[in-house]
């Protein structure tokens, strides 16, 4: 594979990684943010899998492959079960602003994650480091839909986007961290996607339903 | 070869712990396997503290033993020998009242050596990644222990916990990642680019704009797990709703596992970038979470969210004090961690016997101890002198080095500012303590019998703390070449 062919490929993957955040937080059905945040995991095995052909490295292809099975395949398939116990009117993520409000705030905080992304991208300007403010972006609207969305499960969908925002910046500006501990930190998002997961139908059946209104007998 | 042993042990044997727990179930064996398995981190910690003036490596590089180390082991297995001892009696009149099952027993005397074995890695891993792996999975092993009572309020406060420590580690390791970028491209090999070392090393050569947004990143994530502003938030409901002997485990050592971690990162900031970035963020933050904590100590209604608080208050003050790098300073930061985990221990597993007797932890249901119970009137008396920082204890000359510290590198403002906000948490404490202990008691107020099994823990702890306090040499010195392991200049 050519440099420039590397290069047009990864950004095109980083395009779509932000298209889908911005849907996600455009979407309001739960089940339709999973189908996307699975669709983003696709996307971003393949940044690791292009730099592995490219590099002809096939320990990059592994990571890339492994990466996408667990947030493409894993991750949403243990969302999708939690939500089938959920009753219709709990598939929605009540989101605390309007949808046009949100996707205002997804601008400017795209906006913002080339400011703060600006000295990554410094570290190699013409290579595929380029396209790291895109996983800043997902990681602060990550954070923004862990703040304004209102259910149990688009707090996790918040939280697993946040988490491939981070994937994508050392993907794209180091080719991944040591494998040592892109394994350590896939086990404990994985465990803590399952306690979480635990937690959703322990709420659901105490409360009858995961509204994160409902808790607040705990504050001062 | 003893160092490799010494420092595979705290890891090892609590997970051997885990896994007989797993297959057996609560049982006596068990149970006292959770103990041994704490004495033996306890041992491991005493046994590298005269060993590792240097530090010293083992499994390839992925352990790294230090004083600082060892003194965190020492903590760890102090506070979780008297955690897992005194859990004996509350599993045991949990299951006697039916209150929990066997299969919840199993999960708890499981999940209590799985968090054990996850703080020592915390404090030995030599790489950061490793070290965010371990810290990410206390969180997971605790989040069933916090809700462990299974009513709402505790699976409140268990989602509480777990979404905003995920979301906090979650920034770090963000932080993780772009120090690990700029490790690799001021020459550091790859592979090895994350280990403390290493990063060390080449922090000379790092690009300051990088590392500085990765220092922050790492800031706020571990901040966020040591109970800094402004993610303190699950502190008081986590501790709250826990059981007595894990509300001790997290108040009197997981936090402070989290903020050593920020010890080791300010020896790399500092190196990078001079010692102003940190101590910028050291005094601000540890200032308003000072702020934080004694404002929600005055009008406390709650005794164990009053003890959390007080945590919270102790960690802001860890991070003042943590703005002036000299040794004496460092050596109070560490005597600090040291003396309150133990006061912690102790009036947390005597706050859990209250909460128990009383079927409430509400400060006016629980008054008159020293006239009802000679023993919980004791060890909470004691636990809470040790805590108020008053003479001989650990906690007195733990302040009187940081004050001089302090006051040695020019921070006599912030000192001032630290020290008013303390008296106030003092006299809030002292008003809330004084009328537990003296005040007089309902007429229906249940009897406070206390098993041989919670007593003896509850003693040793009380011993302990005070020995600290007040057998000075050999421990002192620890504390001091353990400051100069962090950067105590």
């Amino acid at each position: 594979m050519s440099a420039s062919a590397y290069l047009s490929g990864v950004n095109l993957v980083a395009g779509g990684l932000l298209v889908l955040t911005v849907a996600v937080v455009w979407r309001r059905d739960l089940a339709a943010m999973i189908r996307l945040l699975a669709l983003q995991g696709l996307f971003l095995g393949a940044i690791p899998v292009l730099a592995g052909v490219y590099h002809r490295d096939a320990q990059l292809v592994v990571v890339g492959v492994a990466v996408a099975a667990l947030r493409a395949g894993l991750f949403p398939r243990l969302l999708r079960a939690r939500l089938r116990g959920e009753p219709a009117e709990d598939r929605e993520a009540a989101p605390l602003v309007t949808t046009t409000a949100s996707l205002l705030a997804a601008a400017a905080l795209i906006i913002v994650a080339y400011v703060v992304a600006a000295p990554v991208v410094r570290l190699g300007p013409d290579g595929p480091a380029r396209a790291a403010p895109v996983g800043f972006a997902m990681v602060f609207i990550g954070i923004f839909l862990l703040v304004t969305r209102r259910k149990a499960l688009s707090q996790v969908i918040g939280l697993l986007i946040l988490d491939n925002g981070i994937d994508a910046v050392a993907f794209v500006a180091a080719a991944g961290v040591p494998v040592i501990v892109e394994l350590g930190v896939s086990l404990d998002v994985l465990l803590g996607v399952l306690v979480l997961g635990v937690l959703a139908g322990r709420m659901h059946a105490k409360f009858g339903g995961t509204d994160l209104d409902e808790l607040r007998e705990l504050h001062e | 070869m003893t160092t490799a042993l010494l420092s595979l042990a705290p890891i090892v044997i609590p997970l051997a712990a885990a896994g007989l727990a797993l297959i057996w179930g609560w049982t006596r064996v068990t149970s006292w396997g959770n103990v041994a398995a704490s004495l033996a981190v306890l041992a491991s910690g005493v046994g590298l503290a005269g060993q590792v003036a240097h530090p010293v490596f083992s499994v390839g590089h992925l352990l790294r033993a230090d004083t600082l180390t060892a003194v965190m082991l020492i903590v760890i297995g102090g506070v979780g020998t008297l955690a897992t001892w005194s859990s004996i009696d509350y599993i045991g009149a949990e299951l006697a009242e039916g209150a929990t099952t066997a299969a919840g027993a199993r999960q708890y005397a499981t999940l209590v050596p799985l968090f054990l074995a996850a703080m020592s890695l915390a404090v030995l891993a030599d790489n950061l990644g490793v070290i965010w792996t371990a810290i990410e999975a206390t969180t997971v092993a605790t989040a069933f222990l916090v809700g462990h009572r299974r009513t709402r309020q505790s699976l409140e406060a268990t989602w509480k916990y777990v979404i905003v420590c995920s979301f906090g580690i979650t920034v770090a390791f963000l932080g993780t990642v772009v120090i690990y970028l700029a490790s690799i491209h001021a020459g550091a090999p790859a592979s090895s680019a994350l280990n403390l070392d290493v990063l060390a090393a080449h922090a000379g050569r790092f690009d300051p704009a990088l590392t500085r947004l990765a220092v922050g990143f790492l800031f706020v994530g571990f901040g966020a797990k040591a109970g800094l502003v402004p993610f303190h938030t699950w502190i008081a409901d986590a501790h709250s709703q826990a059981p007595g002997p894990v509300s001790a485990l997290m108040s009197g050592v997981l936090l402070s596992v989290a903020f050593s971690i920020l010890l080791r990162l300010r020896v790399i900031s500092d190196l990078a970038l001079g010692d102003g970035y940190m101590r910028v963020m050291f005094l601000t933050v540890g200032l308003a979470t000072l702020l934080v904590a004694v404002s929600l100590l005055v009008g406390q209604r709650d005794l164990k969210r009053l003890l959390a608080y007080s945590s919270i208050e102790q960690m802001g003050l860890l991070a003042v004090a943590s703005a002036s790098p000299n040794r004496l300073a460092s050596a109070g930061v560490l005597l600090l961690i040291a003396a309150h985990g133990m006061a912690k221990a102790v009036l947390f597993l005597t706050a859990g016997q209250l909460q128990h007797a009383h079927h409430s932890s509400l400060i006016a249901d629980i008054r008159g101890l020293l006239a009802r119970s000679r023993l919980l009137g004791t060890t909470f008396a004691v636990g809470l002198i040790g805590l108020l920082g008053l003479p001989p204890f650990g906690l007195f000359a733990a302040e009187i080095a940081i004050a001089r510290g302090m006051a040695a590198d020019e921070l006599a403002v912030p000192l001032g500012a630290a020290a008013l906000l303390l008296a106030v948490g003092f006299i809030a404490v002292t008003r809330h303590g004084t009328g537990m202990l003296l005040g007089s008691s309902q007429r229906d107020a249940p009897a406070l019998a206390v098993s041989r099994t919670a007593a003896v823990p509850l003693l040793a702890g009380m011993v302990a703390l005070t020995a600290l306090g007040v057998v000075g040499g050999p421990v002192s010195h620890l504390f001091t070449t353990a400051a100069a392991a962090v950067g105590g200049r």
